[in-house]
């Protein structure tokens, strides 16, 4: 199998699409003429023309608005927020407008809207360019999510979600843009709502998404060294979420490590284990572990950031508390 | 000159909202009606006269004050009523109420209940207009305090960079909630600000529908021609409080009575009679068809069933997955 980066692996799903389908349209900061702060969108101007990549002024609540609209319109937009940290800013929109009217208005509308957005830190972008808020939109009935961790996932999963008829927060990371996978040759889709196990292992299951994805992968090298074997779980897609492979795996390894890249309070690992416990309890060999970030700001000196973060050393200490 | 048949049907259209407001007063002190509850009474003029100027498939989109523009757009008076009652036979099967009206059969794409927040989802859903090539044009009604707004400057901004099929109808009367617009606008005079994103802005007396009615004729015609989107200013009045819970002490009885004066119902009425377009008789006849369809409507509303306690679960999503919540 060919391999690609993530980016292009997007970049592949985006213009598939627009070629299938013409009323896929993109619209967001610097899409256009730029080719995508992350170079997401390179290219598809000069493919698709100005009417279907639309650069727009920096007005997120606006894009997001809009792109509620032409959904209501008909049509299938494809807005970039260019990054999470901006999803804030249009966050009545997302939340208010575009999780809600379906509901509100008794099922008469369909809003086929894919809202693309690069998250997560790492990069030394301070404490409002580094966000990991996932949790804020699994948090609100009425909106997916999904958060691919690889190439083939991120092709195959913004592929389904372009071709939902609901609302899909669609969140990248700014550290896995330039990573290199396998993706298979022609049509690739992947479904929403089914977990992927990256690793198998007997000993514990770790579940983690996005970049904590690969770290968690780290962890288990190291583990396997110390005769651990962990399955690393990759849910994919945090709404809809695949409970029934988690709970499969946990049955196996009765031991749970949740891995996230953010803030450990309130954040998707604690309802995770919430959840394992309620279902679990007695089957559990240890408590659930969570691992995240450290409640503060993320700083902008390198040592502080990284100590902010969470790596593969802290999912690797994670588990040996619970296996040792 | 309108229709004499036009005129008429606006007039019907005005007193039909009246009374079924009105009647939801009632019932909301009774307590048969929950929640926020925000009556038009007083403002008849702006919906009718705007709405009847358009095309039926002309989108059209609200604020949460929206039970005029529902009803305007020929909305069912009886799912209407059930919806504010909670029924399972509501427009939106009971789970919107007063604020989220919505008929997208009739291409009334429904009330928000944040303030300016329907404003940019009414640009785009002109810019699927534009992008399919069709010649609609869409309608968005908010009140003055919605101009203050973030979202309301990013949408005119939009529009006018887009040149997209858009009027903006700004409903002033002159509160946002209890606040008077001079207190909180920069301009008060709000039509002013369309020169802001170079648009053509417009004030119209929104008391007197064959006004209202006239001038959104012409611009209807601009803009579906393709000249870009146009702000309109309706200066109106609303005779009830903010909501069914305010009391509005805010502003003199006086002015209330003034505008009283100025009511657009017995104006119209007025007008139709003297200049032989239709007859008292007939307009007596309107009423009493009009009192009959409000107390269809209230019974229609109280002999519905309840929602099912299954529907609860649906309309979350289209597409249902193993891990949604499930009764």
């Amino acid at each position: 199998m060919r391999e690609i980066r993530y980016f292009e692996a997007l970049n592949e799903a985006l213009a598939e699409e627009m070629r299938r389908d013409p009323d896929v349209f993109l619209m967001g900061e610097d899409i256009g003429l730029f080719g995508g702060t992350f170079r997401v969108t390179e290219h598809l101007l000069a493919e698709f023309g100005a009417k279907r990549v639309r650069d727009t002024p920096i007005a997120e609540a606006g894009i997001v608005g809009l792109a509620i609209g032409a959904a209501m319109g008909g049509l299938r937009p494809v807005p970039e927020l260019m990054t999470m940290n901006f999803a804030i800013v249009a966050m009545d929109q997302i939340i208010n407008h575009a999780a809600k009217l379906r509901y509100m208005f008794g099922g008469q509308l369909r809003l086929p809207i894919t809202l693309r957005a690069a998250g997560g830190g790492g990069t030394q972008k301070g404490a409002q360019h580094s966000h990991s808020i996932e949790s804020w939109f699994v948090n609100s009935p009425g909106i997916r999510v999904v958060i691919p961790s690889t190439p083939s996932d991120a092709k195959g999963l913004l592929k389904t979600s372009i071709r939902s008829d609901d609302v899909v927060l669609f969140i990248e990371h700014e550290m896995l843009y330039s990573t290199k996978g396998a993706v298979p040759d022609g049509e690739h889709l992947v479904p929403l709502g089914v977990a992927d196990v990256k690793r198998r292992g007997s000993d514990v299951t770790i579940v983690a998404w996005s970049k904590m994805v690969h770290e968690a992968l780290r962890a288990a090298d190291a583990l396997a060294v110390e005769g651990i074997e962990a399955e690393v779980l990759d849910p994919r897609t945090l709404d809809p979420f695949d409970w029934e492979a988690l709970h499969e795996s946990v049955a196996r390894t009765r031991r749970c490590v949740v891995a996230e890249e953010g803030w450990r309070t309130v954040g998707v690992g604690a309802e995770i284990a919430a959840r394992l416990q309620e279902r679990f309890f007695y089957e559990l060999d240890a408590p659930v572990q969570r691992v995240g970030a450290v409640d503060v700001p993320t700083p902008y000196a390198k040592g502080l950031e990284q100590a902010a973060l969470p790596h593969a050393d802290d999912i690797v200490r994670a588990v040996l508390k619970i296996t040792t | 000159m309108i229709p004499a048949a036009d005129q008429v049907e606006m007039y019907r259209l005005m007193l039909l909202i009246r009374r079924l407001e009105e009647r939801v007063a009632e019932m909301y002190s009774e307590q048969r009606i929950g929640g926020f509850t925000h009556l038009y009474i007083g403002q008849e003029a702006v919906a009718v006269g705007a709405i009847t100027a358009l095309n039926h498939d002309d989108p059209v989109i609200d604020t949460y004050r929206d039970h005029g523009h529902f009803l305007a757009r020929g909305g069912d008076p009886r799912r209407f009523m059930a919806e504010l009652f909670g029924k399972a036979t509501g427009i939106c099967r009971g789970k919107g109420g007063s604020m989220h009206l919505a008929d997208v059969e009739r291409y009334f794409y429904g009330g928000t209940g944040i303030v300016g927040g329907s404003i940019p989802i009414a640009v785009g859903l002109a810019l699927a207009c534009q992008y399919r090539g069709d010649d609609r044009i869409v309608v968005c009604f908010f009140g003055d305090g919605a101009t203050n707004q973030g979202v309301w400057h990013e949408a005119l901004n939009f529009a006018k960079l887009w040149s997209l099929p858009v009027i903006f109808i700004c409903e002033n009367n002159f509160y946002g909630i209890g606040t008077d617009v001079r207190l909180s606008s920069s301009l008060s005079e709000v039509h002013k600000k369309a020169s802001g994103y170079g648009m053509p802005g417009f004030r119209v007396d929104g008391m007197d529908v064959l006004a209202v009615r006239q001038l959104c004729e012409e611009v209807v015609k601009t803009v579906r021609g393709g000249a870009g989107p146009v702000l309109i200013e309706a200066v109106c009045y609303r005779y009830q409080g903010h909501s069914m819970t305010d009391p509005g002490r805010y502003r003199a009885r006086a002015e209330e009575e003034l505008w009283r004066k100025r009511d657009p119902i017995p104006r119209l009425a007025k007008s139709l009679v003297g200049d032989a377009i239709t007859t008292d008789e007939r307009l007596h006849e309107i009423e009493r068809e009009i009192e009959a369809a409000t107390e269809d409507a209230v019974a229609f509303a109280e002999s519905s069933p309840d929602p099912s306690p299954e529907s609860l679960y649906e309309d979350v999503h289209s597409e249902r997955h193993p891990g949604d919540p499930h009764a």
